[in-house]
Protein backbone atom coordinates (compact mmCIF):
# COMPACT_ATOMS: atom_id res chain seq x y z
CA UNK A 1 0.00 0.00 0.00
CA UNK A 2 1.17 3.23 -0.71
CA UNK A 3 1.64 4.53 2.76
CA UNK A 4 1.46 8.43 1.79
CA UNK A 5 -0.75 9.49 4.60
CA UNK A 6 -0.79 13.08 4.89
CA UNK A 7 1.27 14.67 7.81
CA UNK A 8 -2.12 16.30 9.27
CA UNK A 9 -3.42 13.37 9.65
CA UNK A 10 -0.80 11.58 11.81
CA UNK A 11 -0.49 15.23 13.40
CA UNK A 12 -4.10 14.54 14.74
CA UNK A 13 -3.54 11.26 15.09
CA UNK A 14 -0.40 12.09 17.63
CA UNK A 15 -2.73 14.69 19.62
CA UNK A 16 -5.45 12.19 20.28
CA UNK A 17 -2.97 9.67 21.52
CA UNK A 18 -2.08 12.00 23.81
CA UNK A 19 -5.12 13.20 24.76
CA UNK A 20 -6.11 9.34 25.76
CA UNK A 21 -3.51 8.28 27.68
CA UNK A 22 -1.47 11.46 28.70
CA UNK A 23 -4.30 12.03 31.72
CA UNK A 24 -4.00 8.28 33.04
CA UNK A 25 0.46 8.92 32.74
CA UNK A 26 0.36 11.68 34.81
CA UNK A 27 -2.24 9.71 37.41
CA UNK A 28 0.21 7.34 37.59
CA UNK A 29 3.17 9.36 37.85
CA UNK A 30 1.96 11.26 40.28
CA UNK A 31 0.85 8.28 42.66
CA UNK A 32 4.95 8.11 43.43
CA UNK A 33 5.09 12.13 44.47
CA UNK A 34 5.73 12.74 48.06
CA UNK A 35 3.41 15.47 48.42
CA UNK A 36 -0.37 15.40 49.65
CA UNK A 37 -1.87 18.51 48.34
CA UNK A 38 1.02 19.91 45.57
CA UNK A 39 0.67 18.65 41.92
CA UNK A 40 4.41 20.12 42.12
CA UNK A 41 7.00 16.89 41.64
CA UNK A 42 8.80 16.58 46.02
CA UNK A 43 10.50 13.70 44.59
CA UNK A 44 9.90 9.65 44.60
CA UNK A 45 7.61 7.88 47.76
CA UNK A 46 6.09 4.56 47.95
CA UNK A 47 4.19 5.96 51.68
CA UNK A 48 0.97 6.13 49.58
CA UNK A 49 1.05 2.76 48.30
CA UNK A 50 1.97 1.61 51.59
CA UNK A 51 -0.81 3.88 53.34
CA UNK A 52 -3.37 1.61 51.14
CA UNK A 53 -2.19 -1.16 52.84
CA UNK A 54 -3.67 0.49 56.27
CA UNK A 55 -6.95 0.96 55.13
CA UNK A 56 -9.34 -1.75 55.87
CA UNK A 57 -11.93 -0.62 53.47
CA UNK A 58 -9.80 -0.86 50.29
CA UNK A 59 -8.31 -4.41 51.46
CA UNK A 60 -11.68 -5.52 52.25
CA UNK A 61 -13.14 -3.59 48.92
CA UNK A 62 -10.34 -5.67 46.93
CA UNK A 63 -11.30 -9.22 48.59
CA UNK A 64 -14.90 -8.17 47.95
CA UNK A 65 -13.87 -7.30 44.41
CA UNK A 66 -11.90 -10.68 44.10
CA UNK A 67 -14.52 -12.84 45.35
CA UNK A 68 -16.95 -11.71 43.15
CA UNK A 69 -15.07 -11.08 40.01
CA UNK A 70 -13.71 -14.70 40.54
CA UNK A 71 -17.25 -16.10 40.77
CA UNK A 72 -19.13 -14.01 38.00
CA UNK A 73 -15.75 -14.92 35.74
CA UNK A 74 -16.28 -18.91 35.90
CA UNK A 75 -20.43 -18.96 35.88
CA UNK A 76 -20.32 -16.58 32.91
CA UNK A 77 -17.37 -18.59 31.04
CA UNK A 78 -19.11 -21.80 31.38
CA UNK A 79 -22.64 -20.36 30.34
CA UNK A 80 -21.13 -18.03 27.63
CA UNK A 81 -19.00 -20.66 26.44
CA UNK A 82 -22.37 -23.44 26.31
CA UNK A 83 -24.17 -20.89 24.62
CA UNK A 84 -21.55 -20.37 21.67
CA UNK A 85 -21.30 -24.41 21.25
CA UNK A 86 -25.08 -24.03 20.75
CA UNK A 87 -25.03 -21.36 18.34
CA UNK A 88 -22.14 -22.43 16.37
CA UNK A 89 -22.54 -26.17 16.42
CA UNK A 90 -26.85 -26.28 16.14
CA UNK A 91 -29.38 -25.24 14.08
CA UNK A 92 -32.46 -24.85 16.15
CA UNK A 93 -35.39 -22.56 16.12
CA UNK A 94 -35.97 -19.24 17.13
CA UNK A 95 -31.83 -19.20 16.67
CA UNK A 96 -31.94 -15.52 15.12
CA UNK A 97 -34.17 -14.28 17.51
CA UNK A 98 -32.02 -15.26 20.15
CA UNK A 99 -28.85 -13.95 19.02
CA UNK A 100 -29.99 -10.84 18.28
CA UNK A 101 -31.70 -11.11 21.93
CA UNK A 102 -27.63 -11.61 23.14
CA UNK A 103 -26.96 -8.36 22.13
CA UNK A 104 -29.19 -6.29 23.98
CA UNK A 105 -27.20 -6.87 27.07
CA UNK A 106 -24.45 -5.16 25.20
CA UNK A 107 -26.21 -2.47 24.28
CA UNK A 108 -28.06 -1.43 27.14
CA UNK A 109 -26.71 1.52 29.54
CA UNK A 110 -25.43 0.22 32.53
CA UNK A 111 -27.75 2.56 34.78
CA UNK A 112 -30.65 0.63 33.07
CA UNK A 113 -29.40 -2.66 34.11
CA UNK A 114 -29.02 -1.32 37.66
CA UNK A 115 -31.72 -0.35 38.17
CA UNK A 116 -33.97 -2.87 36.85
CA UNK A 117 -32.19 -5.38 39.00
CA UNK A 118 -32.44 -3.06 42.02
CA UNK A 119 -36.65 -2.75 41.52
CA UNK A 120 -36.14 -6.92 41.39
CA UNK A 121 -34.36 -8.22 44.13
CA UNK A 122 -36.39 -5.16 45.91
CA UNK A 123 -39.60 -6.94 44.92
CA UNK A 124 -38.34 -10.77 45.83
CA UNK A 125 -37.41 -8.70 49.41
CA UNK A 126 -34.31 -10.74 48.14
CA UNK A 127 -31.17 -8.84 50.45
CA UNK A 128 -28.86 -7.10 48.94
CA UNK A 129 -24.87 -8.03 48.70
CA UNK A 130 -22.18 -10.30 47.31
CA UNK A 131 -25.06 -12.46 46.09
CA UNK A 132 -26.72 -9.53 43.92
CA UNK A 133 -23.95 -8.37 42.93
CA UNK A 134 -22.43 -11.34 41.27
CA UNK A 135 -25.77 -12.30 39.81
CA UNK A 136 -25.72 -8.72 38.29
CA UNK A 137 -22.25 -9.10 36.72
CA UNK A 138 -22.86 -12.81 35.56
CA UNK A 139 -25.90 -11.29 33.42
CA UNK A 140 -23.45 -7.99 31.63
CA UNK A 141 -20.86 -10.52 30.96
CA UNK A 142 -22.14 -13.75 29.50
CA UNK A 143 -22.93 -11.70 26.06
CA UNK A 144 -19.50 -10.61 25.68
CA UNK A 145 -17.93 -14.72 26.73
CA UNK A 146 -20.52 -15.39 23.84
CA UNK A 147 -18.83 -12.90 21.42
CA UNK A 148 -15.19 -14.03 21.66
CA UNK A 149 -15.58 -17.89 22.06
CA UNK A 150 -18.42 -17.61 18.70
CA UNK A 151 -15.31 -16.02 17.03
CA UNK A 152 -12.70 -18.54 18.08
CA UNK A 153 -15.29 -21.09 17.23
CA UNK A 154 -16.09 -19.96 13.85
CA UNK A 155 -12.91 -19.98 12.86
CA UNK A 156 -12.34 -23.36 14.48
CA UNK A 157 -11.16 -26.67 12.45
CA UNK A 158 -13.82 -29.19 12.14
CA UNK A 159 -12.14 -32.12 10.42
CA UNK A 160 -10.14 -32.76 13.91
CA UNK A 161 -13.70 -33.51 15.84
CA UNK A 162 -14.91 -35.63 12.38
CA UNK A 163 -11.28 -37.39 12.86
CA UNK A 164 -11.64 -38.36 16.28
CA UNK A 165 -15.37 -39.47 15.73
CA UNK A 166 -14.17 -41.37 12.70
CA UNK A 167 -11.27 -43.15 15.23
CA UNK A 168 -13.96 -44.21 17.62
CA UNK A 169 -14.37 -41.68 20.39
CA UNK A 170 -17.82 -40.86 21.12
CA UNK A 171 -19.22 -37.09 21.52
CA UNK A 172 -18.22 -36.75 25.38
CA UNK A 173 -14.61 -37.94 24.70
CA UNK A 174 -14.55 -35.78 21.81
CA UNK A 175 -15.44 -32.81 23.37
CA UNK A 176 -13.08 -32.81 26.12
CA UNK A 177 -9.98 -34.13 24.16
CA UNK A 178 -10.71 -32.20 21.05
CA UNK A 179 -13.13 -29.47 21.00
CA UNK A 180 -12.22 -27.55 24.84
CA UNK A 181 -8.35 -28.07 24.00
CA UNK A 182 -8.76 -26.33 20.92
CA UNK A 183 -10.94 -23.93 22.32
CA UNK A 184 -9.53 -23.06 25.36
CA UNK A 185 -7.34 -19.74 23.92
CA UNK A 186 -10.95 -18.02 23.44
CA UNK A 187 -12.44 -19.17 26.53
CA UNK A 188 -9.52 -17.90 28.34
CA UNK A 189 -9.91 -14.25 26.67
CA UNK A 190 -13.40 -14.30 27.31
CA UNK A 191 -12.65 -14.92 31.05
CA UNK A 192 -10.52 -12.29 31.60
CA UNK A 193 -12.46 -10.16 29.46
CA UNK A 194 -15.38 -10.71 31.77
CA UNK A 195 -13.00 -10.41 34.94
CA UNK A 196 -11.94 -6.72 34.09
CA UNK A 197 -15.55 -5.65 33.27
CA UNK A 198 -16.82 -7.39 36.45
CA UNK A 199 -13.68 -5.59 38.41
CA UNK A 200 -13.93 -2.11 36.87
CA UNK A 201 -17.83 -1.70 37.22
CA UNK A 202 -19.26 0.44 39.30
CA UNK A 203 -22.50 1.28 37.89
CA UNK A 204 -24.50 -1.65 38.18
CA UNK A 205 -22.39 -2.43 41.27
CA UNK A 206 -23.32 0.91 42.88
CA UNK A 207 -27.28 0.01 42.78
CA UNK A 208 -27.13 -4.00 43.88
CA UNK A 209 -24.69 -3.76 46.57
CA UNK A 210 -25.54 -3.93 50.55
CA UNK A 211 -24.00 -2.06 52.86
CA UNK A 212 -21.58 -4.07 53.79
CA UNK A 213 -20.51 -5.25 50.74
CA UNK A 214 -18.74 -2.58 48.93
CA UNK A 215 -16.15 -3.25 45.88
CA UNK A 216 -13.20 -1.62 45.02
CA UNK A 217 -14.51 0.78 42.95
CA UNK A 218 -17.27 1.50 45.28
CA UNK A 219 -15.02 2.41 48.00
CA UNK A 220 -12.93 4.41 45.43
CA UNK A 221 -15.88 6.19 44.12
CA UNK A 222 -16.67 7.24 47.50
CA UNK A 223 -12.72 8.68 48.07
CA UNK A 224 -13.28 10.49 45.18
CA UNK A 225 -16.44 12.17 46.24
CA UNK A 226 -14.80 13.19 49.22
CA UNK A 227 -11.82 14.40 48.39
CA UNK A 228 -8.58 13.86 46.15
CA UNK A 229 -5.92 12.45 47.84
CA UNK A 230 -2.66 10.58 46.65
CA UNK A 231 -4.22 6.93 47.69
CA UNK A 232 -6.78 7.38 44.99
CA UNK A 233 -3.29 7.93 42.44
CA UNK A 234 -1.94 4.98 43.94
CA UNK A 235 -5.50 2.77 43.90
CA UNK A 236 -6.11 3.60 40.30
CA UNK A 237 -2.59 2.54 39.13
CA UNK A 238 -2.87 -0.94 40.75
CA UNK A 239 -6.05 -0.93 39.31
CA UNK A 240 -4.74 0.29 36.04
CA UNK A 241 -1.86 -2.40 35.36
CA UNK A 242 -3.64 -5.08 36.66
CA UNK A 243 -6.07 -4.33 33.34
CA UNK A 244 -3.29 -3.84 31.14
CA UNK A 245 -2.10 -7.24 32.31
CA UNK A 246 -5.54 -8.95 31.61
CA UNK A 247 -6.16 -7.00 28.85
CA UNK A 248 -2.66 -7.62 27.12
CA UNK A 249 -2.91 -11.87 27.91
CA UNK A 250 -6.52 -11.66 26.57
CA UNK A 251 -5.40 -9.66 23.33
CA UNK A 252 -2.51 -12.36 22.77
CA UNK A 253 -4.91 -14.84 23.65
CA UNK A 254 -7.33 -14.13 20.58
CA UNK A 255 -4.69 -13.23 18.30
CA UNK A 256 -2.60 -16.57 18.47
CA UNK A 257 -5.35 -18.59 15.84
CA UNK B 1 -21.64 -44.69 34.45
CA UNK B 2 -20.92 -45.89 31.37
CA UNK B 3 -23.99 -47.94 30.54
CA UNK B 4 -25.99 -44.24 31.32
CA UNK B 5 -23.17 -42.03 29.02
CA UNK B 6 -24.09 -44.28 26.21
CA UNK B 7 -27.76 -44.24 27.01
CA UNK B 8 -28.22 -40.46 26.98
CA UNK B 9 -25.98 -39.88 23.75
CA UNK B 10 -28.01 -42.45 21.71
CA UNK B 11 -31.26 -40.34 23.36
CA UNK B 12 -29.32 -36.94 22.01
CA UNK B 13 -29.00 -38.72 18.26
CA UNK B 14 -32.41 -38.79 18.03
CA UNK B 15 -33.54 -35.67 19.45
CA UNK B 16 -30.32 -33.41 17.66
CA UNK B 17 -32.20 -29.90 18.64
CA UNK B 18 -32.38 -31.31 22.52
CA UNK B 19 -28.51 -30.89 23.23
CA UNK B 20 -28.83 -27.59 21.88
CA UNK B 21 -31.39 -26.70 24.28
CA UNK B 22 -29.52 -28.27 27.30
CA UNK B 23 -26.44 -26.19 26.16
CA UNK B 24 -28.48 -23.08 26.23
CA UNK B 25 -31.06 -23.38 28.84
CA UNK B 26 -28.40 -22.21 31.55
CA UNK B 27 -27.12 -19.19 30.29
CA UNK B 28 -30.52 -17.90 28.55
CA UNK B 29 -32.22 -18.51 31.93
CA UNK B 30 -29.71 -16.67 33.67
CA UNK B 31 -30.08 -13.47 31.14
CA UNK B 32 -34.18 -13.96 31.19
CA UNK B 33 -34.54 -14.10 34.78
CA UNK B 34 -32.00 -11.15 35.53
CA UNK B 35 -31.85 -9.52 32.53
CA UNK B 36 -34.97 -9.38 30.58
CA UNK B 37 -37.72 -9.73 33.46
CA UNK B 38 -36.40 -7.23 35.53
CA UNK B 39 -36.81 -4.27 32.41
CA UNK B 40 -40.21 -5.57 31.96
CA UNK B 41 -40.78 -5.20 36.17
CA UNK B 42 -39.14 -1.71 35.48
CA UNK B 43 -41.89 -1.33 32.90
CA UNK B 44 -44.60 -1.87 34.73
CA UNK B 45 -43.57 0.15 37.49
CA UNK B 46 -43.20 3.45 35.20
CA UNK B 47 -46.84 3.00 34.68
CA UNK B 48 -48.10 2.94 38.48
CA UNK B 49 -48.95 5.26 40.80
CA UNK B 50 -46.24 6.00 43.18
CA UNK B 51 -46.75 4.23 46.78
CA UNK B 52 -46.23 5.53 50.45
CA UNK B 53 -42.53 4.24 51.03
CA UNK B 54 -41.14 5.06 47.18
CA UNK B 55 -42.53 1.71 46.00
CA UNK B 56 -46.20 1.58 43.68
CA UNK B 57 -49.13 0.66 44.39
CA UNK B 58 -51.98 -1.17 41.79
CA UNK B 59 -53.42 0.72 39.31
CA UNK B 60 -52.60 2.54 36.01
CA UNK B 61 -51.15 5.88 35.25
CA UNK B 62 -48.90 7.20 32.69
CA UNK B 63 -48.44 10.74 35.20
CA UNK B 64 -44.94 9.99 35.14
CA UNK B 65 -44.18 9.83 31.76
CA UNK B 66 -46.56 13.07 31.93
CA UNK B 67 -43.72 14.62 34.26
CA UNK B 68 -41.65 14.85 31.61
CA UNK B 69 -43.33 17.86 29.81
CA UNK B 70 -42.55 19.83 32.73
CA UNK B 71 -39.52 22.49 31.54
CA UNK B 72 -37.18 20.86 34.38
CA UNK B 73 -37.08 17.50 33.25
CA UNK B 74 -37.77 18.58 29.43
CA UNK B 75 -34.14 20.32 29.92
CA UNK B 76 -32.79 17.18 31.41
CA UNK B 77 -33.84 15.29 28.40
CA UNK B 78 -32.87 17.81 25.58
CA UNK B 79 -29.43 18.26 27.35
CA UNK B 80 -28.89 15.11 27.34
CA UNK B 81 -29.84 14.39 23.89
CA UNK B 82 -27.81 17.40 22.33
CA UNK B 83 -24.76 16.28 24.35
CA UNK B 84 -24.63 13.20 23.29
CA UNK B 85 -25.10 13.88 19.59
CA UNK B 86 -22.42 16.65 20.34
CA UNK B 87 -20.07 13.90 21.84
CA UNK B 88 -20.75 11.77 18.94
CA UNK B 89 -20.11 14.10 16.29
CA UNK B 90 -16.80 15.32 18.09
CA UNK B 91 -15.53 11.79 18.49
CA UNK B 92 -16.67 11.25 14.70
CA UNK B 93 -13.83 13.95 14.12
CA UNK B 94 -11.23 12.74 16.18
CA UNK B 95 -11.58 9.06 15.59
CA UNK B 96 -11.66 9.07 11.47
CA UNK B 97 -8.54 10.15 11.24
CA UNK B 98 -6.73 7.86 13.71
CA UNK B 99 -8.30 4.68 12.73
CA UNK B 100 -7.17 5.45 8.92
CA UNK B 101 -4.04 6.36 10.44
CA UNK B 102 -3.81 3.10 11.94
CA UNK B 103 -4.36 1.05 9.40
CA UNK B 104 -1.50 2.66 7.18
CA UNK B 105 0.86 2.15 9.71
CA UNK B 106 2.34 -1.08 9.18
CA UNK B 107 4.55 -2.68 11.72
CA UNK B 108 3.38 -0.51 14.31
CA UNK B 109 -0.30 -1.52 13.91
CA UNK B 110 -0.42 -4.24 16.69
CA UNK B 111 1.04 -1.26 19.19
CA UNK B 112 -1.22 1.73 18.16
CA UNK B 113 -4.27 -1.00 17.89
CA UNK B 114 -2.95 -2.31 21.74
CA UNK B 115 -3.18 1.76 22.49
CA UNK B 116 -6.57 2.51 21.84
CA UNK B 117 -7.83 -1.13 23.02
CA UNK B 118 -6.02 -0.51 26.83
CA UNK B 119 -8.49 2.75 27.64
CA UNK B 120 -11.37 0.89 25.95
CA UNK B 121 -11.37 -1.57 28.85
CA UNK B 122 -9.64 0.56 31.78
CA UNK B 123 -12.04 1.34 34.23
CA UNK B 124 -14.53 4.41 33.78
CA UNK B 125 -14.03 5.43 37.17
CA UNK B 126 -10.37 5.32 37.35
CA UNK B 127 -10.08 7.52 33.79
CA UNK B 128 -12.92 10.00 35.14
CA UNK B 129 -11.19 10.85 38.27
CA UNK B 130 -8.03 11.30 35.93
CA UNK B 131 -9.96 13.79 34.50
CA UNK B 132 -10.45 15.30 37.88
CA UNK B 133 -6.79 14.77 38.87
CA UNK B 134 -5.93 17.43 35.80
CA UNK B 135 -9.28 19.70 35.74
CA UNK B 136 -9.93 20.50 39.23
CA UNK B 137 -8.81 24.25 40.53
CA UNK B 138 -5.36 22.99 42.30
CA UNK B 139 -4.97 20.31 39.24
CA UNK B 140 -2.04 19.98 36.93
CA UNK B 141 -3.33 22.08 33.73
CA UNK B 142 -3.98 25.15 36.53
CA UNK B 143 -0.77 24.84 38.14
CA UNK B 144 1.33 24.94 34.88
CA UNK B 145 -0.85 27.79 33.23
CA UNK B 146 -0.12 29.76 36.89
CA UNK B 147 3.45 28.81 36.43
CA UNK B 148 3.50 30.07 32.85
CA UNK B 149 2.05 33.53 33.88
CA UNK B 150 -1.07 32.41 31.23
CA UNK B 151 -3.50 33.10 34.47
CA UNK B 152 -2.84 34.99 37.75
CA UNK B 153 -5.83 33.03 39.33
CA UNK B 154 -6.75 28.92 39.00
CA UNK B 155 -9.46 28.83 35.74
CA UNK B 156 -12.72 27.03 36.91
CA UNK B 157 -12.65 23.85 34.81
CA UNK B 158 -14.37 21.12 36.43
CA UNK B 159 -17.35 21.47 37.22
CA UNK B 160 -18.72 22.82 34.09
CA UNK B 161 -20.40 22.04 30.55
CA UNK B 162 -16.91 22.00 28.76
CA UNK B 163 -15.75 19.28 31.79
CA UNK B 164 -18.16 16.93 30.78
CA UNK B 165 -18.13 16.79 27.09
CA UNK B 166 -14.08 16.51 27.64
CA UNK B 167 -14.82 13.73 30.06
CA UNK B 168 -17.34 12.13 27.37
CA UNK B 169 -15.23 12.54 24.42
CA UNK B 170 -12.06 11.20 26.76
CA UNK B 171 -14.52 7.72 27.91
CA UNK B 172 -16.24 6.86 24.28
CA UNK B 173 -13.51 7.99 22.08
CA UNK B 174 -11.98 4.55 21.77
CA UNK B 175 -15.90 2.83 20.92
CA UNK B 176 -15.77 5.06 17.91
CA UNK B 177 -11.89 4.30 16.77
CA UNK B 178 -12.49 0.58 16.77
CA UNK B 179 -14.94 -0.13 14.58
CA UNK B 180 -13.80 2.22 12.04
CA UNK B 181 -10.64 0.36 12.25
CA UNK B 182 -12.29 -3.03 11.52
CA UNK B 183 -14.11 -1.43 8.39
CA UNK B 184 -10.57 0.07 7.09
CA UNK B 185 -8.90 -2.80 7.73
CA UNK B 186 -11.71 -5.17 5.19
CA UNK B 187 -11.13 -2.15 2.10
CA UNK B 188 -9.94 -3.94 -0.73
CA UNK B 189 -7.19 -2.18 -1.56
CA UNK B 190 -7.30 -2.70 -5.20
CA UNK B 191 -10.39 -0.18 -5.40
CA UNK B 192 -7.94 2.65 -4.30
CA UNK B 193 -5.56 0.90 -7.24
CA UNK B 194 -8.00 1.08 -9.67
CA UNK B 195 -9.44 4.94 -8.69
CA UNK B 196 -5.83 6.29 -9.16
CA UNK B 197 -5.25 4.12 -12.35
CA UNK B 198 -8.28 6.08 -13.86
CA UNK B 199 -6.75 9.26 -12.82
CA UNK B 200 -8.14 10.35 -9.19
CA UNK B 201 -7.03 12.34 -7.45
CA UNK B 202 -5.85 11.25 -3.68
CA UNK B 203 -9.16 13.81 -2.03
CA UNK B 204 -11.34 12.00 -4.93
CA UNK B 205 -10.30 8.62 -3.45
CA UNK B 206 -10.98 9.07 -0.14
CA UNK B 207 -14.41 10.75 -0.27
CA UNK B 208 -15.56 8.57 -3.33
CA UNK B 209 -13.92 5.43 -2.58
CA UNK B 210 -12.47 4.79 1.02
CA UNK B 211 -15.16 7.15 3.03
CA UNK B 212 -18.54 5.47 1.62
CA UNK B 213 -16.77 1.58 2.51
CA UNK B 214 -15.96 2.39 5.69
CA UNK B 215 -19.76 3.87 6.60
CA UNK B 216 -20.73 1.02 7.82
CA UNK B 217 -17.86 1.26 10.55
CA UNK B 218 -18.95 4.86 11.19
CA UNK B 219 -22.53 4.11 11.69
CA UNK B 220 -21.43 0.97 14.37
CA UNK B 221 -18.80 3.88 15.80
CA UNK B 222 -21.61 6.55 16.21
CA UNK B 223 -23.63 3.94 17.82
CA UNK B 224 -21.29 2.54 20.32
CA UNK B 225 -21.02 6.41 21.16
CA UNK B 226 -24.56 7.90 21.38
CA UNK B 227 -25.34 4.74 23.61
CA UNK B 228 -23.31 5.21 26.13
CA UNK B 229 -22.96 9.09 26.09
CA UNK B 230 -27.36 8.87 26.53
CA UNK B 231 -27.08 6.51 29.87
CA UNK B 232 -23.61 8.12 30.97
CA UNK B 233 -24.08 8.33 34.49
CA UNK B 234 -20.55 8.67 36.17
CA UNK B 235 -19.10 11.32 34.04
CA UNK B 236 -21.59 13.90 34.48
CA UNK B 237 -21.66 13.44 37.76
CA UNK B 238 -18.49 13.87 39.27
CA UNK B 239 -17.15 16.16 36.27
CA UNK B 240 -20.42 18.24 36.12
CA UNK B 241 -22.00 20.98 38.52
CA UNK B 242 -25.57 20.60 39.57
CA UNK B 243 -26.83 22.25 36.39
CA UNK B 244 -25.26 19.81 34.28
CA UNK B 245 -27.36 16.86 35.21
CA UNK B 246 -27.97 14.20 32.75
CA UNK B 247 -31.09 11.62 32.41
CA UNK B 248 -28.90 9.19 33.73
CA UNK B 249 -28.05 11.58 37.24
CA UNK B 250 -32.00 11.76 37.45
CA UNK B 251 -32.75 7.78 37.35
CA UNK B 252 -29.82 7.69 40.11
CA UNK B 253 -31.46 10.37 41.72
CA UNK B 254 -34.66 8.72 42.25
CA UNK B 255 -33.39 5.95 42.98
CA UNK B 256 -31.20 7.11 46.22
CA UNK B 257 -32.37 10.60 47.56
CA UNK B 258 -35.38 11.44 45.87
CA UNK B 259 -37.25 7.71 46.54
CA UNK B 260 -39.67 7.88 43.91
CA UNK B 261 -38.74 4.50 42.45
CA UNK B 262 -41.85 4.80 39.96
CA UNK B 263 -40.59 8.20 38.13
CA UNK B 264 -37.31 7.27 38.03
CA UNK B 265 -38.02 3.47 36.02
CA UNK B 266 -39.95 6.36 33.63
CA UNK B 267 -36.57 8.08 33.29
CA UNK B 268 -34.53 4.54 32.81
CA UNK B 269 -37.68 3.64 30.14
CA UNK B 270 -37.19 6.87 28.19
CA UNK B 271 -33.34 5.66 27.90
CA UNK B 272 -33.80 2.10 26.57
CA UNK B 273 -36.54 3.07 24.50
CA UNK B 274 -33.85 6.15 22.73
CA UNK B 275 -31.44 3.29 22.77
CA UNK B 276 -33.70 0.53 20.96
CA UNK B 277 -34.17 3.26 18.44
CA UNK B 278 -30.83 3.79 17.94
CA UNK B 279 -29.82 0.13 17.62
CA UNK B 280 -33.40 -0.40 14.93
CA UNK B 281 -31.85 2.85 12.45
CA UNK B 282 -28.47 1.18 12.83
CA UNK B 283 -29.80 -2.21 11.37
CA UNK B 284 -31.81 0.14 9.08
CA UNK B 285 -29.01 1.65 7.35
CA UNK B 286 -26.88 -1.34 7.50
CA UNK B 287 -29.40 -3.80 5.33
CA UNK B 288 -29.87 -0.63 2.97
CA UNK B 289 -26.27 -0.50 2.66
CA UNK B 290 -25.79 -4.31 2.39
CA UNK B 291 -28.33 -4.24 -0.30
CA UNK B 292 -26.96 -1.09 -2.05
CA UNK B 293 -23.27 -2.70 -2.45
CA UNK B 294 -24.75 -5.74 -4.36
CA UNK B 295 -25.67 -3.33 -7.05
Amino acid sequence: MSSRVPAWLIGVAVLVYLFLHIPILVLMIFSFNNSKFSVDWRGFTMQWYHRLLERPDILRGLRISLIVGGAATVISAVLGTMIALALARHRFRGRRLFEGFLYVPIVTPEIVVGISLLILFALIKFPLGVTTITIAHVAFCISFVVVVVLARLEGMDQTLEEAAMILGADEVTTFWKVTVPQLWPGILAGALLAFTMSFDDYVITSFVSGSGSSTLPIVVYSMVRRNVEPSINAISTIIIVVTAILIYLADRLVRNK
Amino acid sequence: MRRWRERILRWLHRRPEAGAWALLFPGALWLVAFFLVPILIMLAYSVMPRGIYGGVTRGFTLEHYARFFDPLYLEVLERTFVWSVACTLICLVLGYPVAYVIVRSGRWRNLLMFLVVLPFWTSFLVRTFAMIFLMRDTGLINNWLLKLGVVHEPLTILYTPFAVMAGLVYGFLPFMILPIYASLEKLDLSLLEAAEVLGARPRARFRRVTLPLSMPGVVAGCLLVFIPALGSFLTSDLLGGAKEMMIGNLVQNQFSSARNWPFGSAASFIVMALVLAAVMIYFRVRDKGQTESLR
